[in-house]
């Protein structure tokens, strides 16, 4: 695997943020911004292991933020579902035009 | 080109493809599984990585629990064969030069930047029982304390969605009113 360099990983974790991105702006519903999300969380989590395994092979720092920010994510994910269906109980859609109550 | 760089590449491909159909799909229930081949390949590059326990986690977090909720989600709100509304032209031209400046930037910062110094000589030792031991150590490398913050924070989350998701208690007696009125 050292035919692989680093820079490679990095891009391929680069286009992923970007592709999350790209669909948290042009998404307008709440379920699919949210994978977006989980995306680029996702594209964070395979920088912070590359580096780890390819500069920093001798700790596992990287290892353990990866495993942090998972379990954060888990629990991000979960609150933000509560959220959306309480919502689509409330205005009976989860499209973010249609939520402009607290829009100031 | 040996078998490792070629299965890189192959999973790569995996990640970014199922990433761009899954945030360009018109069908969100479409999106979702697009996702799920997004992360599966996340965790074949963990694989791929030599970090068995990442890539353990990843699959049992994300591919069996978020993708999972939120196909979840999408049934409870939505209707999955429906087509969602497609961005206006101008906002998907504009959000694509988005990206696009930001993955050019990005790339021309990794690319001009030479100051990584590889220590690949040095053992990569990644086992559970690695993992395990600094996760519960109070020494200076321990992660005792984000161990115990990020636990608290679970439980948190747990009583928070509870919380949020429960239907006030008068709407339900109204509801079953109304049931029994209907019967």
């Amino acid at each position: 695997m050292q035919e692989i360099p680093l820079t490679q990983l990095l891009f391929v974790s680069t286009f992923l943020f970007f592709i999350g991105m790209y669909g948290l702006f042009t998404r307008r519903n709440l379920i699919t911004m949210l994978m977006s999300i989980e995306l680029m969380l996702n594209s964070v989590n395979i920088n912070f292991v590359a580096f780890n395994k390819y500069l920093f092979p001798n700790n596992l720092d990287g290892l353990f933020f990866t495993l942090f920010i998972i379990t954060i994510a888990a629990a991000e994910a979960a609150v933000a579902i509560a959220i959306i269906i309480n919502l689509y109980r409330s205005h009976n859609s989860i499209d973010v035009e249609d939520a402009t109550e607290m829009k100031y | 080109m040996n078998i490792s760089s070629i299965l890189f590449y192959a999973i790569s491909a995996l990640i970014l493809g199922g990433g761009i159909l899954a945030v360009t799909s018109v069908k969100i229930f479409r999106a979702a599984i697009w996702l799920l081949f997004s992360l599966i390949g996340i965790a074949a590059l963990y694989f791929w990585m030599q970090v068995e326990f990442i890539a353990a986690i990843q699959i049992v977090v994300y591919v069996g629990g978020i993708v999972v909720l939120i196909i979840f989600s999408i049934f409870l709100t939505q209707h999955s064969g429906k087509e969602m509304n497609s961005p206006t032209l101008s906002k998907k031209i504009f959000s694509a030069l988005a990206a696009l400046f930001g993955t050019a930037f990005v790339h021309k910062l990794i690319v001009h930047y030479d100051g990584f110094t590889y220590l690949s000589a040095l053992p990569f030792n990644s086992n559970v029982a690695e993992i395990g031991t600094q996760m519960l150590s109070t020494t200076s490398h321990g992660f005792i304390l984000p161990f115990e913050v990020v636990s608290m924070l679970l439980l948190a989350a747990m009583i928070g969605c509870i919380v949020i998701a429960m239907r006030p208690k008068n709407e339900i007696k109204n509801n079953s009113i109304n049931n029994i009125e209907n019967n």
